[in-house]
């Protein structure tokens, strides 16, 4: 097995992924700038959308790349940015755990109580 | 019998259950995918080289601005795949790695010279064509991340073949000499075009499994088939033609039937040996080379700024 091949923890990338904060000055030629998550909001009063990723050495100029790589047409009014590092994710083994408790109860949606069809306005 | 998670995640692919860079995959779909992900980055990436070439000679403004924007959605798109293959756990500098060393491919197309202006025309209508129809059945491919990365592509892509189509039909409605033009660059253009479909079937070993995961949709010849049809229509309206004597209709099929293809050169072309293999690929590493101080002063700076906000904190 080749050696990049590396497990995944945290948010769709690996957790070898370096932050901002780990940066040295030291200049190495193998510093990889830190990856980062992109959310963008296509317009007031819609919720940020995750639209993919890139690499910037901060915040800000990470910022500025999305705006260059993810809004070229018009596609937001508002970037959020989250080094990959910081996001958590649910483990997809433990899905049936996780969201089979729902599964049994249908109490929970409206449709499941039968009422006369003459009531009206509920 | 307890089926083991080679036959569950089978099951998935058939049940058109996307798969997400966290679930559990073969190891032999993880590397296909980085393989063909990152192949495909990089060609974006090598893309822009041939019509960087012309942007500072484009004929007037209008046509300056849209190659431009032409040029910044490659580099746009190639990022985005090139992040869709960091989700499978390779790194981006493992990637450019592989490329600049020559272990990584890129589609071969782009080894091949633009020498006049209507060059742009062609490779926006043929290149840009072929691609799209490479590219459409792949916004459904099984992988999440790359299909997601796709219907972004594809949705750019279209104003590509379309500027593209449009500079050949002013050229084909322009003097004798422009006419011309236009036909030189599709006769050098036309063949290379096909060809971007890969190998045919018989002869494409790894389709069988990538159709078996979903990855590929349709076979090389069935796109290539698909492409031939419509640009021997479209080639009508520019009154130009296609530079194959075999082109003709084929009613029984229901297609163009079209003549032999030459694959020895397809393959001289991929083991290094067209026109430009060497150029395109010193043009990369030296933009990685040159650019060196700035990704390290972004870092230094980026240190910097860091250290100043702590020593407020404290």
């Amino acid at each position: 097995m080749k050696q990049y091949i590396i497990k995944q923890y945290y948010g769709d990338y690996g957790e070898g992924k370096n932050g901002a904060a780990d940066i040295s000055t030291s200049g190495s030629s193998k510093q990889e700038w830190p990856l980062w998550e992109v959310f963008i909001r296509s317009k007031q009063g819609l919720d940020h959308k995750h639209v993919g990723s890139l690499h910037a050495a901060d915040a800000q100029m990470a910022i500025e790349n999305a705006r260059d790589v993810y809004t070229r047409r018009n596609e937001g009014i508002s970037i959020w940015v989250v080094e990959s590092k910081h996001i958590h994710a649910s483990n997809p083994d433990e899905a049936d755990a996780l969201y089979d408790p729902a599964n049994d109860k249908a109490y929970r949606h409206p449709t499941f109580y039968d009422l006369p069809d003459e009531l009206t306005h509920i | 019998m307890e089926k083991n998670l080679e036959q569950l995640f089978q099951e998935k692919i058939n049940k058109e259950i996307r798969i997400e860079p966290k679930d559990w995959m073969p190891e032999k779909y993880r590397q296909t995918l980085i393989r063909q992900i990152s192949q495909h980055a990089h060609s974006e990436i090598v893309g822009m080289l041939p019509e960087g070439n012309w942007i500072t000679r484009a004929p007037n403004l209008r046509r300056k601005a849209i190659l431009l924007a032409k040029v910044q959605d490659e580099a746009g798109h190639g990022l985005y795949l090139y992040s869709a293959a960091e989700t499978l756990g390779i790194s981006r500098d493992e990637m450019y790695e592989q490329l600049h060393s020559g272990k990584a491919k890129y589609s071969s197309i782009f080894n091949y010279p633009t020498l006049s202006w209507a060059d742009m025309g062609a490779i926006g209508w043929l290149v840009d064509g072929a691609a799209i129809m490479n590219q459409v059945p792949l916004c459904r491919t099984s992988y999440g991340p790359y299909a997601r990365a796709m219907v972004r592509v594809c949705k750019e892509e279209s104003f590509h073949q379309r500027q593209g189509f449009e500079i050949l039909l002013t050229l084909s409605r322009g003097n004798e000499a422009q006419r011309r033009m236009a036909q030189d660059a599709i006769n050098r253009w036309w063949w290379p075009s096909i060809m971007m479909f890969g190998p045919k079937d018989d002869e494409s070993p790894n389709t069988i499994q990538s159709m078996k995961w979903k990855i590929k949709r349709f076979t090389n010849d069935e796109l290539r088939q698909k492409f031939v049809d419509i640009c021997a229509e479209q080639i009508k309206i520019l009154n130009l033609t296609i530079p194959d004597p075999d082109l003709k209709w084929n009613e029984e099929r229901g297609h163009y039937d079209f003549g032999a293809i030459n694959w020895d050169e397809f393959w001289q072309v991929i083991a290094g040996n067209g026109p430009c293999n060497k150029q395109r690929l010193d043009a990369r590493k030296k933009a990685w080379d040159d650019g060196k101080w700035v990704r390290e002063a972004a870092c230094a700076y980026a240190a910097k700024r860091a250290a100043r906000k702590e020593v407020k904190v404290a």
